[in-house]
């Protein structure tokens, strides 16, 4: 079947299978390997992309339940060259190892702070708690997250002091 | 300090890491990132039960599927002669079953299709007739004689295996360490003694990322290039040529960007040859990545430890002798990954951190109808196995004495006047401050308030626990006199590079999982150069661009090849005296290296750095006799021994009797891991081992019911430990040297996860002492925690109690 999906602003039109999971229309349709897949059973997020405005697993979404509608991924995070603030904060605060888990780390950060601009520790873990980091223990995470509150204006991205957020450690 | 030790220039310390730059941006590449023009997906066939004759495999309706391209079975596999391969412990493993099928999840035949949905449908149209067996499934039954035989064959006449002893043919080993007279004759005359039944669960290290490999074969040339998860790719390489007859210098092995590994990406898996052969078969590009239940249900397992302990100790708490006896469960093939000499890896060090008089372990190891592996997830050879043992017993000492089990452990903590120190059973600590970190670990905590709250609240009728661990650990394996893997050597390689204008290659033979080699690599050479580290890239991962070396395992990275990285470095620098000499014109003696240059004795001043030498090193300049032009250098490191990290763990927990509930409030680490590169990331390994801790002690477990199905075949089954479960750590550091490792370095990767299981269990059951509850096997989740306060302890790795 037909599917037309708009990711990270530009619209993609496939035939696919109808049971086509959408994080494999991501993967091997549209080449977007940013997102990982994990654990089939949408426990460890390592999947998480946006469908229009909310944070979804997207190894249990179809991909024709996209049909006409947004997804953002990891690759759709930076404003051009300029990072998102919670990019630089991964990168400040040494807030992933392997990398596998923090795509879709990055992506419910962002939501977070989108709705709560100054969250506290505990919901920052209670927004991260669907998903699995074999690295880090969470709490290099959590501190990512928390600087990036810290550094993001009201308005827009602030622009890091130097490279990808290395100007700093909480 | 570091400087003056190392005539380094000082590019250690916490700077950001340069892999983050892509993966940030969701530009890492993972094997399944990976694809190739013509590329086809494999899917494997696996086995539902645990204990099975093959009678008949029909694979025709999925030849049939219109998208499937070919599917192999164990006997295509045996006429090409690749139906079993060899282990990492001299065993041999079904490729593709043949005669049986010997645990749940083993792979039967490989399905390679257009792409990966159609692979998996036709492995519905594959038939397969069994006749079912009896199944071993409790390694404690192993060894009866009217039990089920495993390993048929081993015994079959055209395969009889001399060590196969007769009295019982699911039995795979006996050995032994330590001094068992001396031990037995402490104990005799021992004031006190404790000991306790201990099972340490099979676990599994579920990195992420699972494990997957794009295999291309051509024909042709004859090269064979694999995209593979793999911890050690030129193990590999060997390993492929030796399986496939194909000459090793046809095999590439690139190991991308690996999410996670944690020792499950150290083995060499049957899926991997499985796409080797189906990529030979089609002429085409073949992938295959296992979902997560093949991950958990057939790559390696980790423990699976059935273990006695008894410590012996004076009226007043002088800790004398350790013994134990220890059953491991090995599953269906003997794959543990350790140096070959030692079947139960570095369990040995169980005589821990304390001064003892003697010390005797035995290890017996069986086959049961469970997946194999065993030495695996950052449990640095058996060593978390034996922390904990010991940890467990010193706790139980403590509380049968009347002592605190902080003050039991400063009494009896090894001496900084005893490094290096030789332990009852043969390893030679190189070097130690062990009181320091307690004294440390117990300060951060607050020991003396936290007894004092804990009282208060048992007065109220809280369950408040505080618990203890202090691990001394074994890292870098190792020394090639001793340490082998499959007759290879544990050395490494490091070749650098560095261009006229100064900018610098280092190619090693480890490999990253996430612990930022890239960065740390580059610090280390830029360290001894006087450059910056982004004057230095690092190569890894790829065995065209890099030098032979055994991977990274074991904690072994900075111990091993982080030192032939120095030494490269250092012969660089030497070189650069003489070239410096001549651009200076005075004898490359006049020259002293000082703040990342050769600088003039007397006039430093004048002086010349590492770039400018490079130029000139290939410039026209009349060199000295004997330096042939250029810097470039390579070293192989041979570690003379192991380095030993050591730390104090202190875990409070609160538990709820009525549901068995744990909370963990605190973790307090104390880590002494010699000098640290870039104390941010040895932080972060830090912090990933306590949640290791937690996740093990609390939630863990791959158990089986009686027919050998697996209970933790998935994350909705096997539980992981997620943000809500693990606490902030509060850390602190304390630095003592390794005496003989070029930097002073030693491992830190798997420290937290060896050292914090043990105080976790510390602190639950020292939160039940009023309930009487003296100790209770993991994980300690609210079920077992509750059956243990009613005094009806489970076994937790099997489903029946």
């Amino acid at each position: 079947m037909r599917v037309t999906v708009t990711v990270n602003g530009t619209g993609y039109t496939r035939e696919v299978e109808p049971r086509l999971l959408l994080i494999h229309f991501l993967r091997d349709e549209l080449g977007l390997t940013g997102s990982h897949w994990g654990c089939d059973t949408s426990n460890c997020g390592a999947c998480v992309v946006w469908l229009d405005e909310t944070p979804v697993k997207s190894c249990t979404v179809l991909a024709p339940m996209a049909d006409g509608r947004h997804v953002r991924t990891v690759e759709g995070l930076s404003r051009g060259a300029v990072l998102d603030p919670v990019q630089q904060g991964f990168a400040a605060c040494h807030g992933l190892q392997c990398g596998f888990c923090t795509p879709g780390m990055m992506l419910t950060a962002r939501w977070l702070l989108d709705r709560n601009p100054d969250p506290s520790e505990a919901e920052v873990r209670e927004a991260i708690s669907g998903q699995i980091c074999r690295c880090t223990g969470y709490e290099n995470i959590v501190r990512s997250v928390l600087w990036a509150a810290r550094h993001e204006s009201a308005g827009g991205y602030e622009a890091p002091d130097r490279g990808d957020g290395a100007d700093a450690r909480p | 300090m570091h400087d003056r030790d190392t005539g380094g220039n000082g590019a250690y310390g916490s700077i950001p890491r340069k892999e983050d730059a892509r993966f940030v941006r969701g530009q890492g590449t993972f094997v399944d990132d990976i694809t190739l023009p013509g590329m086809l997906h494999g899917a494997i066939l696996r086995s539902p039960v645990a204990h099975a004759r093959i009678l008949s495999v029909d694979a025709s309706a999925a030849l049939a599927h219109p998208r499937v391209e070919a599917v192999l079975t164990g006997a295509d596999l045996a006429e090409r002669g690749l139906a079993w391969m060899p282990t990492l412990s001299a065993d041999v493993q079904a490729v593709l079953a043949t005669d049986k099928v010997r645990f749940q999840g083993q792979e039967i035949a490989f399905v390679v299709a257009q792409d990966r949905y159609a692979a998996r449908d036709a492995l519905e149209l594959i038939a397969v007739d069994y006749e079912m067996l009896p199944p071993v499934i409790d390694a404690r039954k192993a060894l009866d004689p009217d039990a089920p035989v495993v390993r048929d064959d081993l015994v079959r006449d055209d395969v009889v295996r001399d060590d196969v002893p007769a009295r019982a043919r699911n039995h795979i080993f006996d050995w032994s360490a330590g001094d068992k007279a001396a031990a037995d004759a402490v104990f005799a005359a021992a004031a006190v003694t404790v000991s306790c039944d201990m099972v340490y669960p099979r676990s599994h290290p579920a990195p992420l990322e699972t494990c997957g490999i794009v295999a291309d074969h051509n024909a042709v040339t004859g090269q064979l290039t694999l995209w593979s998860t793999s911890q050690a790719p030129h193990a590999h390489r060997t390993l492929y040529a030796m399986v496939t007859g194909l000459p090793e210098h046809k095999i590439r092995i690139v190991s991308p960007d690996l999410g996670g590994g944690f020792g499950n990406k150290v083995p060499l898996y049957p899926g991997y040859l499985c796409a080797v052969a189906a990529s030979m078969v089609t002429g085409r590009p073949v992938k295959w990545v296992e979902d997560r239940s093949e991950n958990l249900m057939s790559t390696t397992f980790a423990r699976d430890y059935h273990m006695h302990g008894e410590i012996a100790a004076t009226a007043d708490g002088r800790i004398l002798a350790l013994r134990a006896r220890v059953l491991a469960d090995h599953g269906a093939f003997n794959a543990t990954a350790q140096p070959a000499k030692f079947p139960a890896g570095f369990f040995h060090i169980f005589t821990g951190s304390y001064d003892l008089e003697a010390a005797f372990c035995e290890v017996t190891g069986v086959y049961t109808n469970k997946a194999p592996g065993g030495v695996s997830y950052s449990c640095s050879f058996r060593i978390t196995e034996a922390v904990y043992l010991v940890e467990r017993l010193t706790d139980m000492l403590a509380r049968e004495l009347g002592i605190d089990p902080a003050e039991l452990r400063m009494r009896n903590l090894l001496r900084p006047e005893q490094f290096p120190y030789t332990c009852p059973t043969g390893w030679q600590y190189d070097s130690g401050d062990y009181p320091r970190a307690l004294k440390l670990a117990l300060d951060i905590a607050g020991y003396d308030d936290l007894r004092r709250e804990q009282a208060e609240r048992r007065a109220r009728g809280e369950y408040m626990g505080i618990g203890i661990s202090f691990f001394t650990e074994g890292v870098g394996a190792g020394p090639r006199s001793h340490m082998d893997i499959l007759g290879l050597g544990m050395a490494d390689g490091a070749d650098l590079r560095v261009h006229p204008t100064g900018k610098a290659v280092l190619a090693i033979s480890v490999q990253t999982q996430g612990q930022g080699h890239e960065t740390t690599f580059a610090q280390i050479v830029a360290h001894e150069l006087g450059l910056t580290p982004d004057d230095v890239e690092v190569v890894h991962g790829d065995t065209d661009r890099t030098p032979f070396g055994l991977g990274t395992y074991g904690s072994r990275s900075t111990p091993v090849s982080g030192a032939a990285a120095v030494m490269a470095a250092r012969k660089v620098r030497d070189r650069a005296r003489l070239v410096a000499a001549a651009m200076l014109e005075l004898s490359a003696d006049d020259l002293e290296w000082l703040d990342g240059k050769w600088r003039v004795r007397g006039d430093p001043d004048q002086a010349a750095g590492i770039a400018e030498i490079a130029m000139a090193a290939h410039s026209s300049l009349e060199l000295p006799e004997g330096v042939e032009g250029h810097l470039d250098a390579s070293a192989v490191y041979n570690p003379p021994n192991l380095t030993f990290p050591f730390g104090a763990y202190i875990c409070v927990t609160d538990v709820d009797p009525a549901t068995g509930e744990v909370k963990v409030r605190r973790f307090i680490a104390v880590d002494d891991c010699g000098v640290r590169i870039n104390p941010m990331i040895v932080e972060g390994q830090v912090h990933r081992g306590l949640a290791d801790g937690i996740g093990m002690a609390l939630m863990q477990a791959i158990a089986f019911d009686e027919a050998g199905n697996c209970l933790g075949g998935s994350f909705m089954d096997y539980l992981l430990p997620t943000a809500m479960e693990c606490p902030s750590p509060e850390l602190g550091t304390t630095v003592t040297p390794s005496p003989h490792h070029p930097i002073g370095a030693k491992g830190v990767g798997e420290s937290a996860t060896v050292g914090s299981p043990a105080a976790v269990v510390n602190s639950v059951v020292d939160a039940l002492a009023p309930l009487g509850v003296v100790h209770a096997d993991m994980p300690l989740t609210p079920a077992n925690v509750w059956l243990a306060i009613q005094g009806r302890p489970v076994r937790a790795d099997l489903a029946v109690s």
